[in-house]
Order: C-alpha cells, then sequence, then structure tokens
C-alpha cells in the first residue's frame, strides 16, 4: 500500500471552513451509477465530496473495501445499488444488504461510528434520489466529523 | 514491461471546461506515477481525439491508456475501439467520468477542478494494474421472441418474419391485435383501424416464419445474448385450434353473459368469447371462471352444439420452452382508470364515458354497432371532451400522454359526422400538441367544423337537471364557465401495464421513472435495453401514436435481426475466475452464485468458474473468505488503487501559475516524457492540446 494515502485526511478543506468530509461510494453500474448519470444531465447540483466506484454490482462489494476506504482517509462509504427485487443480476443486492449488516459490527469493533457506512437503493430513474441521498450524507457526516479513531488504527 | 500511461483529458467543447480546468487536471496527471504523456482536448470522442491516442500509444509506446471525458456508460467502448486500433488491448484503457458526476454537478469551478483530479488520479492508479482480457464469441441462435402482438409486436414480427428468421409471437390474450383492433378510426387519415389492421394480422397467422402463441405468458428467461431459453406457459383455451373452424355456434348457445373486457364495460360477452368476428386466432376461449361447465359441472351447450367437437374441458395448463437469440418486448401500455379522480365523475355519472370505451361506440362491431348513443339509447345533443385526464398532472402521471390531443380532435369529427354538425363539441385543454405528419393539418380541419376549444382543465363535472355540466375556468377569458353537455369523453392517460414489475424483472430490463420500460439511451438507445439482446418495441416504452409505434417496432426487429444475422456475438470477458492455488474448497461461492455458474472440482478440492455462464455480478468475489475468487477487471488490486487514487491528497494550485514542483517531485526521475512529444503537436485545427508539464 502507498503510504502517502493513509496519512493525511481531508486534505481539500480549507483551514477557515468547518470540516468537509471525503466520501466514497460504491455504486452499481445498472441502477446507482446511471442514476449518478442522470442526476447530471439534470444538472442536479452536489457538494464535490462524494467520489464514485463503480462496480458492476453491490453484490461485489467486498467488506476490505470498505475498510480500505475508511482507513485511506474517506470519513464515510456509501453503498448503493438497485432497489430489492430490481438487481440486475437477481439478488446480488440482497447480499451487499447482509454484508452491510456484518460489516456494521466489524466498524463498531474499530471504533468507527454506523452511520459512516450507508446503503442504500437508488434506481436508474431516480437522479434526484441520488443527488438528495449525496447532499444528505454528506450533512449527515459533517456533523459528525471526522473519524476518531483513525490515528489510533494500527493495520 | 513498466507502465507506460497516456491521460486524456476531454473538455467536451464547454460541458467540462466551463467548470473545470482541463489543462489544469491534464499538467496534474502529467505529474503522476508512470504517466508518459497526458494532454487535454476538445473533444476526445471525435476522430482527431480518437486519433491523438492512436498516435501516442504507438509513437510513445504507451502500454495504459485513460480518458477522463463523460460516462463510460456513453463511450467507454468508443476509447476502447480506439486503443484496440492502435494494437492495444482494449481493457488496458479505463475511462472515467469528469462531466456527469463532476463538471455537470459541481457549483465551484475550483471544486470541481479537484474533483476532477481526485477522479483522473484514481484511473491512473487503477489503469496501471489492468490485465489484458480477451472477448469471447459465441453463437447466437437465429430464431426470435417478440412478446405482445398489439401493432407493435405484429410488425415487429413480420418485418423479422421477412428475413427468412423464425419468430415466436408470444400473445396474452385470447386475440391478437393489442388496443389498435378496439379503435374504429386512426387519425389523421381516419383510415379504418380494421382496415389497416386486420390483413396484418390476418398476414401473421398466414406467415410460416411465425409462430404464434396466443392465451400464453413467458414465466421465465434464462440464459445470455444470444442463447436465451424462454418459459412459456399455455393457459388453457378449453378449444382446441386445431379443429375449431371458427364458425361461432358456441357463442350463440352459451347462457351465460359477462361483462366484456375488450368492450371496456359496455358490452357484454359469453363465457365462451372471441373479441370481434375479425378476431385472430379465430378460435374463442372459454373463461373458466364464468363457464357452468368448469364451476359447476352444468350446461355443457358449447359442447353439445359444435359441429367439429372441438370443445375440450379437459385441457390444463401446459408450458414450453424455447431458445430463441434474442427478445423484443412489445408488451404495450394500459389507459387509466378514471374512477380516483372524483371530480370528473366517471362511474357516478352515466354518459362520462372514458376514451377506449368512445372508441368502442364508434365501432362497427361494438356494442351500438357503430352509432354514438348516450346509455338512454339516444344521440347525444352537446358533448365536452377533457383533455389531459391524469397526464400532466402531478397527482397522477407527470408526462404527456401524446396521443389524447389527435384522438380528442378524432372524436370532434366523428362526432360531427355521425351524429350531425349541429351538435356542439367542447374540448377542455391544456395545450395542443398536434406534432405529427398532417397532424396541424388536422386540427384545422377539425377547428374548420365548428368545434369549440377552451383552454383551461376542468374543475369537476356535476349532475344538474339530467345534464351533465362542466365546470371550469377559461383561461384565456379568464372567466369561470359552466357547459351543460349530454356526454362528457374523459381522454385519459396512457399508462405503464398493470403487470409491467413483473415483466420488467422476468426478462430482467429496468423501469424509468413513469414506470415505462427503460430504454439503453433516451436519445441514442430507444429499442435497447441495459440487458443485451432484449429490445422494446411500442408503448411498453412510453406512450406513442401508431406511426411511432410501428417505427419504433421496425427499429426493435431490426436490431435483433443484425444479432440473427450476423450469428456470433462477443461475451464481455469480465466474468469471475476462481485462483485454484488460493481456493480452499470451501463452496460457499457455489451456493451463493445465482447463474449456478460455478462447479466444485472434486479432484482439486477447489471450486471452478464456468465462463459461459457467469456474468460477473461478483457475488463470489464479494464473499470469498480466502480472496480466491476475483472478478476480471474489477480485481481487488485494481479496486484497491482506485481508492487509493481517490483518497490520494490533490494540493491545491500554487498561487504562481509556474509553481507545479508538488506533482513533478512525485515522479520517478527515471520516466521522462519522450521529447517526440513535441513535434506530435502538428495538431489538426486550432486546437493545441496542452501537453504535460513536466
Amino acid at each position: 500500500m502507498d503510504t502517502a494515502v493513509a496519512e493525511e485526511e481531508t486534505p481539500q478543506a480549507p483551514a477557515t471552513e468547518a470540516f468537509e468530509p471525503t466520501i466514497v461510494a460504491f455504486v452499481c453500474n445498472w441502477c446507482t451509477y446511471t442514476a449518478a448519470d442522470l442526476a447530471g444531465t439534470s444538472r442536479l447540483v452536489q457538494r464535490p465530496n462524494v467520489r464514485l466506484v463503480r462496480m458492476m454490482c453491490t453484490g461485489m462489494v467486498d467488506p476490505k473495501y470498505v475498510i480500505k476506504a475508511l482507513l485511506g482517509g474517506a470519513d464515510a462509504v456509501l453503498i448503493s445499488g438497485c432497489h430489492p427485487g430490481d438487481c440486475h443480476y437477481i439478488n446480488g443486492n440482497y447480499k451487499a444488504r447482509r454484508r452491510v449488516k456484518l460489516l456494521n459490527d466489524i466498524l463498531d469493533q474499530f471504533g468507527i461510528d454506523r452511520r459512516r457506512l450507508k446503503l442504500t437503493w437508488v434506481g436508474a430513474s431516480e437522479g434526484n434520489e441520488f443527488a438528495e441521498t449525496v447532499n444528505d450524507l454528506i450533512e449527515e457526516i459533517r456533523e459528525l466529523g471526522p473519524i476518531e479513531t483513525r490515528d489510533m488504527m494500527v493495520l | 514491461m513498466a507502465n507506460r500511461i497516456g491521460v486524456y483529458v476531454c473538455h467536451c467543447g464547454t460541458n467540462i471546461a466551463g467548470k473545470v480546468d482541463c489543462s489544469e487536471v491534464a499538467r496534474y496527471a502529467g505529474g503522476l506515477r508512470d504517466v508518459v504523456v497526458s494532454r487535454d482536448y476538445q473533444f476526445m470522442c471525435s476522430d482527431p481525439g480518437q486519433d491523438l491516442i492512436v498516435e501516442d500509444i504507438r509513437s510513445l509506446g504507451l502500454n495504459r491508456v485513460v480518458v477522463a471525458s463523460c460516462s463510460p456508460r456513453l463511450h467507454e467502448k468508443t476509447f476502447q475501439k480506439a486503443c484496440a486500433r492502435a494494437g492495444l488491448n482494449p481493457y488496458m484503457m479505463q475511462h472515467t467520468c469528469i462531466r456527469e458526476h463532476c463538471s455537470w454537478v459541481t457549483k465551484d469551478p475550483e471544486e470541481a477542478t479537484r474533483k476532477a483530479e481526485h477522479i483522473v488520479a484514481a484511473a491512473v492508479r487503477r489503469v496501471a494494474r489492468h490485465q489484458e482480457l480477451f472477448s469471447r464469441e459465441v453463437g447466437v441462435l437465429p430464431d426470435v421472441m417478440v412478446v405482445g402482438a398489439g401493432i407493435a409486436g405484429i410488425q415487429a414480427a413480420l418485418d423479422i418474419a421477412k428475413s427468412g428468421h423464425m419468430v415466436h409471437l408470444i400473445e396474452k390474450g385470447p386475440s391478437i391485435g393489442g388496443h389498435m383492433a378496439q379503435f374504429d378510426k386512426t387519425f389523421p387519415t381516419l383510415d379504418c383501424a380494421a382496415c389497416i389492421s386486420t390483413p396484418k394480422m390476418v398476414a401473421v397467422s398466414q406467415e410460416p416464419n411465425i409462430h404464434l402463441m396466443t392465451y400464453s405468458e413467458v414465466t421465465e428467461v434464462d440464459g445470455f445474448v444470444g442463447n436465451y431459453k424462454v418459459t412459456v406457459r399455455r393457459k388453457p383455451r378449453y378449444v382446441r385450434e386445431d379443429i375449431c373452424t371458427g364458425c361461432g355456434t358456441c357463442l350463440e348457445k352459451c347462457p351465460t353473459k359477462v361483462i366484456s373486457e375488450f368492450e371496456e364495460g359496455i358490452g357484454m360477452r359469453k363465457a365462451i368469447y372471441r373479441n370481434s368476428p375479425q378476431s385472430v386466432p379465430n378460435t374463442p376461449v372459454i373463461d373458466a371462471e364464468h363457464c357452468l361447465k368448469l364451476t359447476k359441472d352444468k350446461c355443457g351447450a358449447c359442447e353439445k352444439f359444435c359441429p367439429t367437437g372441438a370443445i375440450d374441458y379437459t385441457q390444463t395448463e401446459s408450458s414450453v420452452t424455447l431458445e430463441v437469440g434474442s427478445i423484443v418486448l412489445a408488451t404495450g401500455y394500459d389507459t387509466m382508470d378514471p374512477s380516483p379522480i372524483r371530480e370528473y365523475g366517471y362511474g357516478r355519472f352515466d354518459n362520462v364515458y372514458t376514451a377506449l370505451q368512445f372508441e368502442r361506440l364508434n365501432n362497427a362491431v361494438g356494442p351500438t354497432g357503430g352509432k354514438i348513443l348516450l346509455k338512454d339509447g339516444t344521440p347525444p345533443e352537446s358533448v365536452a371532451i377533457i383533455h389531459c385526464v391524469g397526464s400532466r398532472d402531478a397527482n397522477y402521471h407527470q408526462y404527456c400522454s401524446r396521443v389524447c390531443c389527435m384522438y380528442a380532435l378524432k372524436y370532434d369529427h366523428l362526432i360531427k359526422d355521425k351524429v350531425g354538425h349541429s351538435v356542439p363539441i367542447y374540448n377542455f385543454y391544456m395545450d395542443m400538441r398536434c406534432f405529427g405528419k398532417g397532424y396541424e393539418e388536422f386540427y384545422e380541419r377539425v377547428q374548420g367544423e365548428g368545434v369549440t376549444f377552451i383552454r383551461g382543465r376542468p374543475a369537476e363535472v356535476l349532475e344538474e337537471d339530467g345534464k351533465l355540466v362542466v365546470v371550469a375556468e377559461d383561461t384565456l377569458l379568464g372567466e369561470i364557465v359552466r357547459v351543460p353537455v349530454d356526454m362528457v369523453i374523459l381522454c385519459t392517460a396512457m399508462e405503464p401495464r398493470k403487470d409491467t414489475a413483473e415483466v420488467a424483472r422476468v426478462f430482467g430490463v429496468s423501469r424509468s421513472q413513469d414506470g415505462f420500460l427503460l430504454e439503453e439511451h433516451p436519445k441514442l438507445g430507444p429499442v435497447s435495453t441495459a440487458t443485451d439482446g432484449v429490445f422494446l418495441a411500442g408503448t411498453c416504452q412510453g406512450p406513442k401514436d401508431i406511426p411511432d409505434a410501428v417505427a419504433h417496432a421496425s427499429g426493435g426487429a431490426a436490431q435483433a435481426l443484425a444479432l440473427a444475422a450476423k450469428g456470433t456475438v462477443s461475451i464481455s470477458p469480465t466474468t469471475s475466475y476462481i485462483n485454484p492455488d488460493i481456493c480452499v474448497g470451501c463452496k460457499v461461492c457455489i451456493d451463493l452464485c445465482a447463474y449456478s455458474a460455478i462447479e466444485f472440482d472434486e479432484r482439486r478440492q477447489v471450486s471452478v468458474v464456468n465462463e459461459a455462464m457467469c456474468k460477473g455480478c461478483g457475488s463470489c468475489a464479494g464473499y470469498c473468505p480466502s480472496g480466491a475468487a476475483q472478478i476480471k477487471h474489477f480485481n481487488e488490486t485494481q479496486v484497491f488503487n482506485e481508492l487509493e487514487g481517490l483518497l490520494m491528497p490533490v494540493k491545491p494550485p500554487a498561487p504562481a501559475p509556474e509553481k507545479i514542483e508538488p506533482q513533478t517531485a512525485r515522479r520517478p526521475a527515471a520516466e521522462v516524457v519522450p521529447e517526440e512529444a513535441a513535434p506530435e503537436e502538428a495538431m489538426p485545427e486550432s486546437a493545441e492540446p496542452a501537453e504535460a508539464e513536466v
């Protein structure tokens, strides 16, 4: 792993301003990524804090990715895919749901607030929903502040 | 070989460059590890833009490419092909999006530029770990399935059949023809609907390349593009199609009368019925819910009187499996039930009709034999037509149903023609949308016939002294009007079929916000879906009039044919791979796989992926406790690298424009941009792509 990554947190936050969280979003190609495209085409303004990682399905989001993101400098992780029953791969999103449930317990053990891992369903046509989800999450994490235990973690 | 990465930042005209400082991003990217060249250009997707990549791959020996432009859903293939042209494996390219997810949604240019830098850094990090992948070619089965036999399904099936390919045409109802079979005339030419649609319906039944299955539904779709296995459930007709001559004796003898769906509830049918004498196939069906023989074991009249002995009460549901290369969905629309709009009185007042009911009143084989009559059997002396009922209405459907203005004009004309020119007709409209060929001319013609147009959505329909009264604001006069009439026609919205959710699930397609089936791209992919080999035709995609539905259907047919004619299709290599050196044989992935694509190799005690069946969803990779299962092109190292890039600190630009050491400092000293890059500059046009600053 590149050491440069883990050291610095929220580098773009200007000193004068309030804390600006960095959020990594794992989104599925078929629903939420499409919704994010739609939000873009509809010019729905979002804070720049969310950075997307395109996955083919939320079912392929390995818990390691979430932990890697949180340890690597993200203040929160969003996982978002198709609505239950709509999964392009039959049931990948259900698998993601179980993993997030279990991952929450693991995060507790890392001393990471479970609000920092959010799972949502945003369908391909829900551009508004995507922009709102992103903006709401940023707001929530901004209030939560940076991860308290980051400097204490040894991994 | 060491990585030699080229980064290309697109301006997309001003779409990206209007917010993101593209040359600044390119400069930043030039300082990233292993980046050999980094350019920005006005339109990367254009010919000269792609040539930039091709040239650089050849002359600078790039072995990895990053393109930062629009969404990969739009142009990933374009740039993959450009790489392939230059001899680079297309999977050595990473297309990343700085338009939809960055320039278009970020307010502040400074922030947008920083975000773009993060995105590009992630792509550069990720592409460094890309591996060469090779698509597989698989055969495409020659047969095509069309689901739904309304006018769109019929058109698609006929087009495909004409090419010599076999078509399985599946229809849920007892007869084909769809809603068009319910109409009497069509706008704006006033052709009789039956005169243009029944010959097509007959052509379907006579076409040897069409295998028509009515009263049937698709229950399951398995497989992938080119190789679908479709299970069709056939409901029992209780009438043998092979023997029945369609003489109609059974219809006369059946004693049970029920309300007819085809007549939109204003006519009756028997328990054994067909939609109309022109139905295709002409074989009736027995409605098991109402037939006395089937429910109470009484009657049996139809069997007694059938001259050919075609009635068979013992028929049961059966199912068949068909193998097809592609599927065209033409499942159509429903018209909205206006009962929830209480204020318009539908269902409360006798003479408030929906548009489809009015179509049946006009139809020569409808309940009134084509006469426009009130419920009491007299012709109306005045009529109100209310447009946009349930359409363009935040409470019901926001979209415009596209056909109502025109059929309302058709009704105006038909009423004048059939009942008499003295009958006053009031159209309550919001806007007149007469956009098609000959439509505006038809509007003018109807205006000339003395029809009244009142702009304003009516507030309510009342009953006063045996008359219906439409209360509305005439928004052009700014006055409240109360118009007494005998008959009110509601132009009800076209809406997605009730079972659209089920259809979407079975065929693995998405739905758009309005509930219709979702096309791949609203402008450039209106007939394909996100599922390869599944195409859309007609109103299942959104409201359409007949010409549009037919054109759309021919488009769907052409796409299905293109697949069938080529005979092969290349399958994405981004499947799962289980590393036998790491796999511990826990078998968890086998149960997780929704496609049964993983088997266990008893001899080696490891799980093995069957790539032909794997769709690359990553269920196995997301879980595998030992990390043996990985999705090609989305493997752990690639995602980890992308994350590192995404979270890498991006320094705000130094106040002085020349200060760019932070970037250069990060570069390994050995890798320097070859000087040949400069003469390369001889660019077409005046657009000067900024060269990587080193």
